[in-house]
C-alpha cells in the first residue's frame, strides 16, 4: 500500500492475541498489540476527514487523524507527539478505554464496515514511544511556581496532575494505598493491562517532576484544609471505591467476596504468585455476580488462579451487559460459563460457615423502565441451586466517603458524589473534584476526561 | 519507607516498636489504627494504634502470622516498607460518663492504653482497666495501664498472677458490688469481647467493642472487614472499628477471622524468614 492510497478494507486489522485455553492458565497479557506495518495498514484506512467526527467522541481530545496520519506515514515518534500534546496516559487508554462507543463509534468507516482501530493505533504508538525512550515534554511554564495537591494516583488525578505538571505547576498526588494507579492497579488485572505499562506512564509523569506521596490517606491522615494551606488548589479524584453488596442472606459467609477484594488480593497485593504472602484461597466453582467490565476482570481472573468452574450470573441478557464487547468474547473465549437471566436470591453454606452454594431465581425480560433498560422480573417457582465455593460480588460501587466526610463546605449528593460544576469546580473554595467521585462509578476515560477539565479550569483559576 | 526507632520485647512473643511516622503521630487518636506492610513481598496487617510520641507511632503485636513474626525480626534502625495511618474512627469519649470500665486482654492490652488515657486524662472520670492474660509469663505492660486508671484489676485464667478468673466474672462482680458504669469498652480477642457484651447486657450499660477482622486496604475499599452490626453490614475500616458490643454478631466475626487459619499456619511453617523465598 502506498503512503497516500486509502485502505479500502471493511475490517480492521486484526490484532495478535494469546490463544484462549492456553491464555487462561496464566496472567500475560491477552492482546499483543500491533507491528509496525499492520499499524501502518490500519492507519491507511483512515479518511483523515476534515470535520474528524471522531475527536468529538474522546474525553481527552485526542487529534485522532491528525495522530494516524503521522503513523500512515512511518513517522511515530510525531504520532506520539500528536497523542500525548492532549492524553498523557496513552498507553493505557489505547488498552482501556471503550472505544467502540467512543471516537470509533463516530468514525464514518463505520457507514460500511468496522471502524478505524483508533485504540489499537493509539496503543501501538504509546507501545512504540516507550520502547524508543520517548518521554512527555513540558507544553510552557506559564504557571511555574504555583503547587497544586492532588488526591489519589487514579486516572483522574494521574491526568489532572499531568497537565498541570506540563504547565509548569508543581504538582503533588496524595495516595492511600502503597502503590500508584488506583483502579489500574488495583482492579485492572495484569493480563488486560501490564503493570509495568502502568508503572512507565507513571514513571513518565515522575520524570516530569510529579511528585507521589504514598500511604497517606487523605481525611484521615491530613485534611483537605491543610493541604490547601500549602497549595493554591486542590484535586479530588478519590473514586468510588467502597463496593455494593447484594442485601441477601449468606453474604458474611468465608469466601464472599466483593469484586474489589477479590481483584486487590490478586493484582495489588499479587496473592496468585507464591513469592507473596498475601493469601487467597482456592476455589473450583467461583460464581461472579454482575454483567461489568469488573465482573468480566473477577471471572477471567478466578480461571487464571486456577478454578475449573468460573460462572458469570447475570439478571439480564447479554445485550443489557455493560461490560466492553471485547471483554465478554475474551472471557468466552476462556471458558467462562454465562448464566444469564439468572438472579441471586440467597447464598447458601455449611456448618462452618463456608459457602457452598448459590441460590438463583430465573428471569425474564420485561418493559423498558424509567431508567431507560428493559426491566426483569423473577419466575415464579424457578430457584434453582448452582455449585459454588466461592462468589464474587460485582456489581457495583459507590464513592468513597472519607475525603468528603472530613472537608466541610464541600457539598454531596444523597448518593454521595462529590458535587462539581461543568468544570469541576466544588462548592468549596479552590477544591475541584473528577472521575468517579463526582459522576459515580464509570469508566477510566471518563475518570480522565474530568480530571482533564478540572486541570484546565485550576490552570485559569491560578492565572487569574 | 519507615524507620524502626526503637524496639522492645514485652515478653517472649510480644514486641513493642516505635515507628518513624510524624505524620501519623500527629493526627492519631484513640481507638484508631494503622497499616503496616514489611515488604514489597508481604500483606497489608492492621494494628490497633498503642501510643504516640513526637517522633513515631507505638505499636504492640503478637508474632502470630507471617508478617508479624517477620516484623518482631527486624530492629530499631530498620525499616518497613509501608505504614499507614491513623484509620478508622476515634473512640468517642464520653465526656460526662462518671466512671468507665475498660476491659482488654493479652495483646488487646496495648490497644486499651490510649482509650484509657484518653478517658483519664479528661480528669472527671474514674477509670477502671480489668486486664486479663492466660498466666503471668503473659502479662504485659502493667505499669502502662496503671498509670491511666484508678483501678486495676489484672487476671490471670490460671491463677499464677494476679487473681485467678475470666474478666467476665471480674466485671460482674464490680457491678453487683455497686460500680456505676456509664460506659465498658472492651478490647482483645473476640470470644472475650462478645462475654464481656453478653455480661453487660442485663444491667443495660452501654458498651463499645473494637474490631479487629481481616482487612486489606482500610480505607473502605475492599468489604473484606465487614461486620454484622444490629443486623446491617458495616465496615470496621471506615465506620469502625468500635461498635455497640450488644449489636455485633460476633459468630459471624469469630468465622471470618478463621478463613486463612491454615495458609497462616503454612506460611509460617514456609516463611521467608527461615526460608528464602521463590524456593
Amino acid at each position: 500500500m502506498s503512503g497516500s492510497g486509502v485502505n479500502k478494507s471493511p475490517k480492521k486489522v486484526d490484532m495478535p492475541v494469546l490463544d484462549g485455553k492456553k491464555r487462561a492458565t496464566n496472567f500475560r497479557e491477552v492482546s499483543l498489540g500491533y507491528t509496525a506495518e499492520m499499524a501502518m495498514v490500519e492507519a491507511a484506512r483512515c479518511l483523515n476527514c476534515v470535520h474528524k467526527p471522531c475527536v468529538a467522541g474522546c474525553p481527552v481530545n485526542v487529534q485522532i487523524p491528525e495522530f494516524i496520519m503521522k503513523v500512515k506515514e512511518g513517522d511515530f515518534a510525531e504520532a506520539y507527539e500528536i497523542v500525548t500534546a492532549t492524553n498523557s496516559l496513552p498507553a493505557m487508554c489505547g488498552r482501556v478505554c471503550p472505544q467502540e462507543n467512543q471516537c470509533e463509534a463516530l468514525c464514518v468507516r463505520c457507514r460500511n464496515g468496522e471502524s478505524v482501530g483508533i485504540g489499537r493505533l493509539e496503543r501501538f504508538v504509546a507501545d512504540w514511544a516507550m520502547e524508543n525512550l520517548c518521554r512527555l515534554e513540558y507544553l510552557s511554564d506559564s504557571l511555574a511556581g504555583k503547587k497544586v495537591a492532588v488526591v489519589g494516583a487514579g486516572p483522574a488525578g494521574l491526568t489532572c496532575a499531568a497537565d498541570l505538571t506540563r504547565l509548569g505547576v508543581k504538582v503533588t498526588i496524595f495516595e492511600a494505598l502503597h502503590d500508584v494507579g488506583g483502579v489500574l492497579q488495583y482492579g485492572i488485572p495484569e493480563f488486560r493491562l501490564p503493570k509495568a505499562v502502568v508503572a512507565h506512564e507513571i514513571d513518565n509523569l515522575r520524570r516530569l517532576g510529579v511528585k507521589i506521596r504514598l500511604n497517606v490517606v487523605v481525611g484521615r491522615s491530613i485534611s483537605v484544609d491543610e493541604l490547601l494551606e500549602g497549595h493554591d488548589a486542590v484535586f479530588l479524584g478519590t473514586g468510588a471505591g467502597l463496593p455494593s453488596f447484594m442485601g441477601i442472606e449468606g453474604e458474611n459467609l468465608l469466601g464472599v467476596y466483593s469484586a474489589n477484594e477479590w481483584l486487590t488480593r490478586i493484582n495489588l497485593l499479587n496473592a496468585y504468585d507464591k513469592n507473596y504472602d498475601t493469601p487467597l484461597k482456592g476455589a473450583k466453582h467461583v460464581a461472579v455476580i454482575g454483567g461489568g467490565n469488573v465482573a468480566m476482570d473477577a471471572a477471567r481472573c478466578a480461571k487464571r488462579v486456577g478454578a475449573e468452574n468460573v460462572t458469570i450470573v447475570y439478571r439480564r441478557t447479554e445485550n443489557e451487559m455493560p461490560a466492553r464487547l471485547e471483554e465478554i468474547h475474551h472471557a468466552k473465549e476462556e471458558g467462562i460459563i454465562f448464566k444469564l437471566l439468572t438472579n441471586p436470591v440467597r447464598i447458601l453454606g455449611d456448618e462452618s460457615g463456608l459457602v457452598n452454594g448459590l441460590e438463583c431465581v430465573e428471569m425474564e425480560m420485561g418493559e423498558v423502565d424509567a431508567s431507560g433498560r428493559r426491566g426483569a422480573a423473577p419466575k415464579s417457582g424457578s430457584n434453582f441451586v448452582m455449585e459454588a465455593d466461592a462468589v464474587v460480588v460485582a456489581i457495583g460501587t459507590s464513592p468513597n466517603p472519607l475525603v468528603a466526610s472530613s472537608a466541610a463546605d464541600l457539598e454531596t449528593t444523597r448518593k454521595g458524589t462529590v458535587v462539581a460544576d461543568e468544570n469541576m469546580r466544588t462548592t468549596k473554595a479552590k477544591v475541584f473534584a473528577g472521575g468517579d467521585i463526582v459522576s459515580g462509578a464509570a469508566t477510566v476515560i471518563n475518570a480522565m476526561g474530568q480530571g482533564k477539565v478540572a486541570a484546565a479550569a485550576i490552570a485559569e483559576y491560578l492565572r487569574e | 519507607m519507615y524507620k524502626i526507632l526503637s524496639k522492645k520485647n514485652l515478653r517472649d512473643g510480644t514486641t513493642m516498636m516505635e515507628i518513624d511516622a510524624p505524620h501519623v503521630a500527629k493526627k492519631a487518636q484513640a481507638g484508631q489504627f494503622i497499616i503496616f506492610r514489611v515488604d514489597k513481598f508481604g500483606e497489608r496487617v492492621p494494628l490497633t494504634i498503642a501510643g504516640v510520641s513526637d517522633a513515631g507511632v507505638r505499636i504492640v503485636f503478637d508474632s502470630a502470622g507471617a508478617s508479624t513474626a517477620m516484623l518482631a525480626n527486624l530492629d530499631a534502625g530498620d525499616f518497613i516498607q509501608d505504614f499507614v495511618g491513623p484509620l478508622g474512627k476515634a473512640t468517642h469519649l464520653n465526656k460526662d460518663a462518671k466512671r468507665i470500665c475498660v476491659v482488654c486482654g493479652g495483646v488487646g492490652s496495648a490497644a486499651a492504653l490510649p482509650i484509657a488515657k484518653a478517658y483519664f486524662e479528661l480528669g472527671g472520670v474514674h477509670v477502671d482497666i480489668i486486664a486479663s492474660f492466660k498466666g503471668a509469663e503473659f502479662v504485659i505492660l502493667e505499669e502502662d495501664m496503671r498509670a491511666v486508671s484508678h483501678e486495676l484489676y489484672m487476671m490471670t485464667d490460671d491463677g499464677s498472677y494476679g487473681e485467678q478468673g475470666f474478666v467476665t466474672g471480674k466485671l460482674a462482680e464490680l457491678i453487683e458490688s455497686g460500680a456505676a458504669y456509664d460506659e465498658v469498652i472492651t478490647i482483645g480477642a473476640p470470644i472475650m469481647m462478645k462475654f464481656v457484651a453478653q455480661t453487660t447486657k442485663p444491667y443495660g450499660i452501654k458498651t463499645v467493642a473494637s474490631m479487629n477482622p481481616i482487612m486489606i486496604d482500610g480505607t473502605g475499599m475492599c468489604g473484606c472487614c465487614r461486620v454484622s452490626v444490629g443486623g446491617k453490614m458495616l465496615f470496621a475500616c471506615v465506620e469502625g472499628p468500635e461498635f455497640d458490643a450488644h449489636e455485633i454478631d460476633f459468630d459471624s466475626l469469630m468465622k471470618r477471622n478463621t478463613y486463612y487459619m491454615s495458609e497462616e499456619q503454612k506460611s509460617r511453617e514456609s516463611c521467608r524468614l527461615i526460608w528464602g523465598w521463590g524456593q
